[in-house]
C-alpha cells in the first residue's frame, strides 16, 4: 500500500495538513519520529511483542455457522478484533503510537475519545508504560459512557468534559488539538482514527495494518483462496483501513466500507461522510465531510458512539474516488436486528459499530451465493453497548 | 488602493504619528447582528488601524472558550458569510478602516476560493487571516488573492523554527502576524513578552514589514508592551469578554472603555522613548 506524497496527499485532493501555525512544527516533528522508527526493525519488534503479549495477536478467525441463516449463502468469516485487550482494534493504534511517545521522549499523552473505546485504548497503554494520560471526551459522551470514564480513571488517565459545540467526538477532537497546541513541547497526541493532519492517517493505517496482513495469511492457510469480498465498518474508518491494507493490491477482492446511515442517508440524522457529504477540510485534512453548504460541519447520529462522526479518513476519500473500494451504509435498524442476530446465532456479543458490517456482509453473503468467500472484520465487542440496546429494546 | 496598499497605509499613519498600531478583533454577528455593527462603528471611532472581522465557525481549532462561543451565538442567529462580508462593506462605507477578514478555510471552500475573493473585493475587504491554513497549503488561496491586492498574512508561533518563521514573516502580506504564546486565542494566558522581543528582533533583522502581536493581549498594559516591542497589537477575546452578556448601547459602551484604554496604550509616553525597556 503506497504512501501519502510529501506533503500527506493521497491521490490528487485528500489529506494534506490545514492546522494552526502553532501544530505545524509538532506535526512534523511527529512525522520525523515516525519515520525514524518505521525504519528502525527494532521498534517493530517491540509493537510485535507488544501486540502478542499484551494484546493477545493474533487474532483469530472464525467461519459463522447460522448468521446468513441459510445455507445457500457464501462462507461468511469473521476478524475477531473482539478478542483483542480492551474489547477492540483501537488498541492496535495506540500500542503503537504509544511506543513511539515513548522512543520520542514525550511526557504526557492526551487523546480524544467517543464512546471511550479509545479514550480506555490509551489510558491502557499509559498505563502499561508509566506515561500520564488526559482524556478530552464531550460532555454527552461522559454522561453516555458512565461505564468507560470509570475505567479510565481506574487506568489512571485524568478525563476532561467538553462542553463546546455539540458535546461529543468531533468538539473533543478540538479540544484535543487546542490542549495540544498550549503543550506542544512535552505531550503526545495519540489520535484514535486514520483522520487528522498528515501523518496521523498514515501513522494509524501502519498501526492497524496488521489486521488485514494477519486475515490475509489466515484466509489463504484455512481456504486456500482470497475471500472475494472484504466488509467492514466506517466511522473514522481505521479498523476498515486496517484489513483493507492486507487486501488493497489484491485486485480480484472487493472491499466494503460500510458507513452508518442512522435514520437514512437522506434524512438530517445520518453520519454517513462518504455517502451523504461533500468535500471539506476537517480535523486538519481534506476529505468527505457532512456539512452545511456554507462550511459548517453538521450534528450527525448513529446507534453507534464510534461511528457517529461527521468526517471520515483521506484514504478512504480516495479509495471511494478512485473505485478500490465501494461505500455503502446500514441504518440504525438494520444494526440493532444484527446485533440481536449474531448474539443469538453466533454467540458472540459485536460492537454496534461491527453491526454495521456484519449486517451487509450478511447480505452480500445471500447476494454471492455458495461459491462467496466474505470476510468481515467485527472489529470490536459490545459489552458497552448492552445498556443502550436494552434501554432501546424496552422502548 | 488595493487591500494591500491600504493595509500598508495604515501602518505608515500610525508610524508618522510615532504610535503603535491597534487592531481590534470581533466575531461577526455576535452578540447579535444589530449590536455587531455597534461595535464595528465603536471601533472605527476609536481610531483602530485595522479591524479584523471573523467570520463564524462552529469547529474554531485556533480559537479558545471565548471567541468559540461568540461563534456559536452568531452561527446560531444566522451569521453566515455573506452577512459578514456586508459588516465589513458597513465599515467601508462609513469611511472606516481597512478590515480584514479572520476565517477557517471551510467557508472558504465551500463559497468557492474564485468567488470568495470576488466578494472581499466587491465588500471592500482588505484580505483575510486563513489560521489553519499554513504556507504549504496557501497556493490555491494566493492565487486567487494575489492578483486582486488580497493580502494574506501569516501566523508565526512560539513554537516555529527561526528559519521557518523568516520565511513566513518574509511571504506576509501587509504584515507580520506574531502569536504571543503557545495554544489558542483568549484573555486568560499571559503573553510570553521575553519570547516576543526575541523573535521581533530576529525577524527586523531579515525583513522590513510591520509585527503585530496577537493572542492574550487583553490589557492596556499588554498593548503597550506590545507596541513598544512591534508595531501592532490585536485585541479579541478580551473585547468579547468585556460585553459578555450585554447588548446594544450596553455592549457599545463597555468595548468603548476598554478600546479606551487601549488607545492610551498605543501612545508613547511623554518621558519614554520608543524603544525603551519598561518594566512593569
Amino acid at each position: 500500500m503506497r504512501k501519502p506524497d510529501g506533503r500527506g496527499y493521497f491521490g490528487e485532493g485528500f489529506g494534506g495538513r490545514f492546522v494552526p501555525e502553532v501544530l505545524y512544527e509538532a506535526l512534523a516533528e511527529l512525522e520525523r519520529g515516525m519515520d525514524a522508527a518505521f525504519a528502525d526493525p527494532s521498534f517493530w519488534a517491540e509493537y510485535d511483542a507488544m501486540l502478542r503479549d499484551f494484546v493477545g495477536r493474533p487474532s483469530p478467525i472464525l467461519e459463522t455457522t447460522r448468521l446468513t441463516g441459510t445455507s445457500e449463502a457464501a462462507t461468511l468469516v469473521l476478524k475477531r478484533e473482539d478478542l483483542n485487550h480492551t474489547g477492540a482494534h483501537k488498541i492496535n493504534n495506540t500500542v503503537g503510537q504509544g511506543l513511539l511517545a515513548r522512543r520520542m521522549g514525550k511526557k504526557r499523552i492526551i487523546a480524544e475519545t467517543g464512546a471511550g473505546q479509545h479514550g480506555v485504548a490509551t489510558a491502557t497503554i499509559g498505563a502499561k508504560l508509566g506515561i500520564p494520560v488526559d482524556v478530552f471526551m464531550g460532555e454527552l459522551d461522559v454522561e453516555r459512557q458512565a461505564l468507560n470514564v470509570y475505567v479510565m480513571k481506574l487506568l489512571g488517565a485524568r478525563v476532561h468534559p467538553v462542553s463546546g459545540g455539540t458535546r461529543t467526538l468531533k468538539d473533543a477532537t478540538n479540544e484535543a488539538f487546542r490542549e495540544w497546541a498550549a503543550r506542544v513541547e512535552d505531550t503526545f497526541y495519540i489520535i484514535g482514527s486514520v483522520v487528522g493532519a498528515h501523518p496521523y492517517p498514515y501513522m494509524v493505517r501502519e498501526f492497524q495494518k496488521v489486521i488485514g496482513v494477519e486475515a490475509r495469511a489466515q484466509v489463504l492457510e484455512r481456504y486456500g483462496r482470497l475471500p472475494s469480498d472484504v466488509v467492514a465498518c466506517v466511522g473514522g474508518g481505521s479498523n476498515a483501513m486496517g484489513i483493507f491494507a492486507g487486501f488493497v493490491g489484491d485486485a480480484g477482492v472487493r472491499l466494503w466500507g460500510v458507513e452508518a446511515a442512522g435514520h437514512g442517508l437522506h434524512s438530517i440524522d445520518t453520519a454517513a461522510s462518504l455517502n451523504a457529504g461533500t468535500i471539506g477540510v476537517l480535523h486538519g485534512s481534506r476529505s468527505y465531510v457532512l456539512q452545511t453548504r456554507e462550511g459548517q460541519v453538521r450534528d450527525t447520529h448513529s446507534i453507534s458512539a464510534g461511528l457517529d462522526y461527521p468526517g471520515v479518513g483521506p484514504e478512504h476519500a480516495f479509495l471511494k474516488d478512485s473505485g478500490r473500494a465501494t461505500y455503502v451504509a446500514v441504518d440504525d435498524e438494520e444494526a440493532l436486528a444484527m446485533f440481536h442476530a449474531c448474539a443469538e446465532r453466533e454467540g458472540i456479543v459485536p460492537a454496534l459499530e461491527s453491526a454495521h458490517a456484519l449486517a451487509y456482509a450478511s447480505r452480500l453473503a445471500r447476494e454471492r451465493g455458495p461459491d462467496g468467500l466474505v470476510l468481515v472484520n467485527l472489529s470490536g465487542r459490545g459489552d458497552k453497548d448492552v445498556r443502550q440496546v436494552a434501554a432501546f429494546d424496552e422502548r | 488602493m488595493t487591500g494591500i496598499e491600504r493595509l500598508d497605509a495604515a501602518f505608515a499613519r500610525a508610524r508618522a504619528e510615532g504610535r503603535g498600531a491597534l487592531i481590534p478583533y470581533f466575531c461577526a454577528g455576535d452578540p447579535d447582528p444589530s449590536t455587531s455593527a455597534l461595535l464595528l462603528e465603536e471601533a472605527a471611532r476609536a481610531g483602530s488601524d485595522v479591524i479584523e472581522l471573523g467570520i463564524p465557525y462552529g469547529d474554531p481549532l485556533a480559537d479558545g472558550p471565548t471567541i468559540a462561543a461568540a461563534a456559536q451565538r452568531a452561527l446560531a442567529q444566522g451569521t453566515g458569510v455573506d452577512a459578514t462580508l456586508a459588516l465589513a462593506d458597513g465599515v467601508r462605507r462609513g469611511g472606516g478602516p481597512p478590515v480584514l477578514l479572520f476565517t477557517y478555510v471551510n467557508p472558504i471552500l465551500q463559497y468557492g476560493i474564485e468567488g470568495f475573493a470576488d466578494a472581499l473585493v466587491a465588500a471592500g475587504a482588505a484580505g483575510a487571516i486563513v489560521p489553519d491554513v499554513p504556507i504549504e497549503e496557501m497556493g490555491e488561496l494566493r492565487t486567487a488573492f494575489a492578483p486582486r491586492g488580497l493580502a494574506l498574512p501569516l501566523l508565526i508561533a512560539p513554537s516555529t523554527p527561526p528559519a521557518r518563521a523568516l520565511a513566513l514573516a518574509e511571504a506576509s502580506d501587509g504584515f507580520v502576524y506574531v502569536v504571543s504564546r503557545l495554544g489558542v486565542t483568549g484573555a486568560k494566558r499571559e503573553p510570553d513578552f521575553a519570547w516576543i522581543e526575541e523573535r521581533v528582533a530576529a525577524i527586523r533583522a531579515h525583513v522590513d514589514r510591520p509585527v503585530a502581536i496577537g493572542f492574550g493581549i487583553a490589557t492596556g498594559a499588554h498593548a503597550r508592551r506590545a507596541v513598544e516591542l512591534a508595531d501592532a497589537a490585536i485585541v479579541g477575546s478580551a473585547l468579547i469578554d468585556a460585553y459578555a452578556g450585554t447588548a446594544g448601547e450596553e455592549a457599545a459602551a463597555r468595548v468603548r472603555t476598554l478600546l479606551a484604554e487601549l488607545d492610551a496604550a498605543r501612545r508613547p509616553a511623554p518621558r519614554s522613548e520608543g524603544h525603551d525597556r519598561v518594566s512593569r
